[in-house]
């Protein structure tokens, strides 16, 4: 890897200072971004050290929600009992992805900033809009099978490779930052961006503001909820599809469904018309099929991952059905009910 | 090394480094770049911890940071200041093995080796979270840990062993 400027933040002022200098990265658990470093993708001058400042809380909110600090361990998230007891969904999903070692040292904030897993992205041989703008998409005449089917353009069809922010797209968290001209908050499904003719800009963010916390909403869907992973392999690895699904039911009948996809777009793919059909329907394999016909209306296949749609379709009908049932897809014994 | 007269230690040099590997107190000057894994074995010498894909998915390199296991091919050194490592090396106490070490010999739970030490301290790592209890449970959180020997069967019946014998302790305690 490149040589590099090291500074250890001793305040969030200082590194949203630092990091407002676009050949300076922040760094966290720094799990994604040393192995981009190790491939000459990403090639920071300087790296700002955010590990000794006090986001490692995970604290309630006066709304009845959760705060977490943007420092805390995906591990530690996933096992926290107030998450595990009031946000099931958001722990499973965490545990369905990388590994115990990674969740160890990855943050709440860089799992939200992690950067695609697309083949082309990762090597620095071949061109990548999203890794040298305006070099072109190999990926789109390519090998494509863990590639995006909904939001993608003709400059980039990457998929975002997080399973935690499937779930807090479902969970209509909040995102809170901290830049050079103060803090704001944005909401989850408008922190991630399609790729469109930019796809070197993954988020929303502004030029040196710092993930901070993320906020959950009261509303944990603890009762009826799943997170469904399918794989090339039953661990450790990254999604061809997931999906979030979570329900409030009274009477057989759905009152509020949420719905959230992986491994299918450049961003976790919420789809909020999707679910409102399903509102006043009754929970069965029929509504969830529409549900799922609608989610996918305007899914584009490419060569090798046309078998997504597909896929995807049959996965939101089993994980609205698991939602509906209370019997959530376990991360342990894979095989799927 | 540079110094900001204003600020944190700010370098593109060498950086001091105090840390505690295996229960000794080093105190090390390494350059930003350095990570875990290369300090180990290129600066120290202690080369059991192994490198295998260098990107944190194989999990040959798994130490424990302060008692948590990670991929130390993923950590930068300068940012662990402070912290207590232990590798492989460290695991045995007065010449003698680990129970987790001495699960893995008696049942053969390694072919080549080169995996080994990467998952007896993972293993190490999944006995004091205390979230497995099955194999199954197991299985899954060993799943960092990658054998191309497909030692995997013998694995998960070494860590079941110290599991075990853990629970029989704590049972006639």
């Amino acid at each position: 890897m490149n040589n590099f400027e090291y500074l250890r933040a001793e305040s969030l002022g200082q590194a949203a200072a630092a990091a407002a200098d676009p050949a300076t990265k922040i760094i966290a658990g720094g799990t994604n971004l040393l192995d981009l470093m190790k491939y000459n993708v990403e090639r920071p001058s300087r790296v700002v050290d955010i590990t000794r400042l006090p986001l490692k809380d995970i604290a309630e909110t006066e709304a009845g929600g959760l705060r977490i600090g943007a420092l805390v361990p995906n591990s530690d998230l996933a096992y926290d009992e107030r998450i595990k007891a009031r946000y099931p969904l958001l722990s499973s999903a965490i545990l369905a992805g990388a590994s115990p070692q990674l969740r160890n040292s990855a943050s709440t904030g860089g799992n939200l900033l992690q950067r695609t897993r697309c083949y082309y992205f990762y090597d620095t041989a071949t061109p990548c809009n999203k890794r040298e703008p305006g070099t072109g998409c190999p990926a789109v005449h390519g090998q494509n099978r863990i590639h995006a089917i909904l939001g993608t353009s003709q400059h980039c069809i990457a998929t975002h490779p997080s399973d935690m922010c499937v779930a807090l797209a479902a969970l209509a968290a909040t995102v809170h930052v901290t830049g050079p001209n103060g803090s704001r908050d944005i909401a989850f499904g408008d922190f991630h961006r399609l790729p469109g003719d930019a796809p070197e800009i993954d988020t929303t963010l502004r030029p040196g503001e710092i993930v901070t916390a993320v906020e959950l909403p009261p509303e944990g869907f603890a009762a009826n909820h799943t997170y469904l992973k399918l794989r090339d392999r039953l661990s450790y690895a990254f999604a061809l599809v997931s999906v979030a699904a979570a329900l409030r039911q009274e009477g057989g009948r759905v009152v509020e469904a949420r719905l959230a996809l992986g491994g299918v777009a450049h961003k976790p793919w919420r789809d909020e018309a999707a679910e409102a059909m399903l509102a006043g329907k009754p929970a069965s394999p029929e509504s969830f099929a529409a549900a799922a016909d609608h989610l996918l209306r305007d899914a584009k296949g490419h060569e090798h991952n046309a078998f997504k749609i597909e896929l995807a379709r049959r996965a939101i009908v089993r994980a609205l059905g698991q939602a509906a049932a209370g019997t959530p897809q376990s991360q342990t014994d894979k095989r799927i009910r | 090394m540079p110094t900001d007269p204003d600020g944190p230690p700010r370098s593109a040099g060498k950086l001091a480094l105090t840390i505690t590997i295996n229960g000794e107190v080093r105190h090390l000057s390494v350059a930003p770049t350095t990570v875990l894994l290369d300090l180990l074995r290129e600066h120290l010498g202690l080369t059991g911890t192994k490198k295998g894909c260098d990107h944190g998915q194989c999990g040959a390199c798994t130490v424990l940071i302060d008692g948590r296991r990670v991929n130390s091919c993923l950590v930068l050194a300068v940012m662990k200041d402070g912290a207590e490592v232990t590798t492989i090396e460290g695991l045995a106490t007065n010449g003698r093995l680990h129970p987790m070490q001495q699960a893995f010999v008696e049942h053969d739970a390694f072919q080549c080796g080169y995996c080994t030490p990467g998952q007896i301290c993972s293993a190490v790592g999944l006995l004091g979270e205390g979230r497995a209890r099955t194999p199954d449970e197991i299985r899954e959180l060993m799943s960092g840990n990658i054998c191309r020997c497909g030692a995997y069967v013998n694995i998960v019946a070494a860590i079941e062993q110290v599991m075990g014998a853990e629970d029989s302790r704590s049972a006639a305690a």
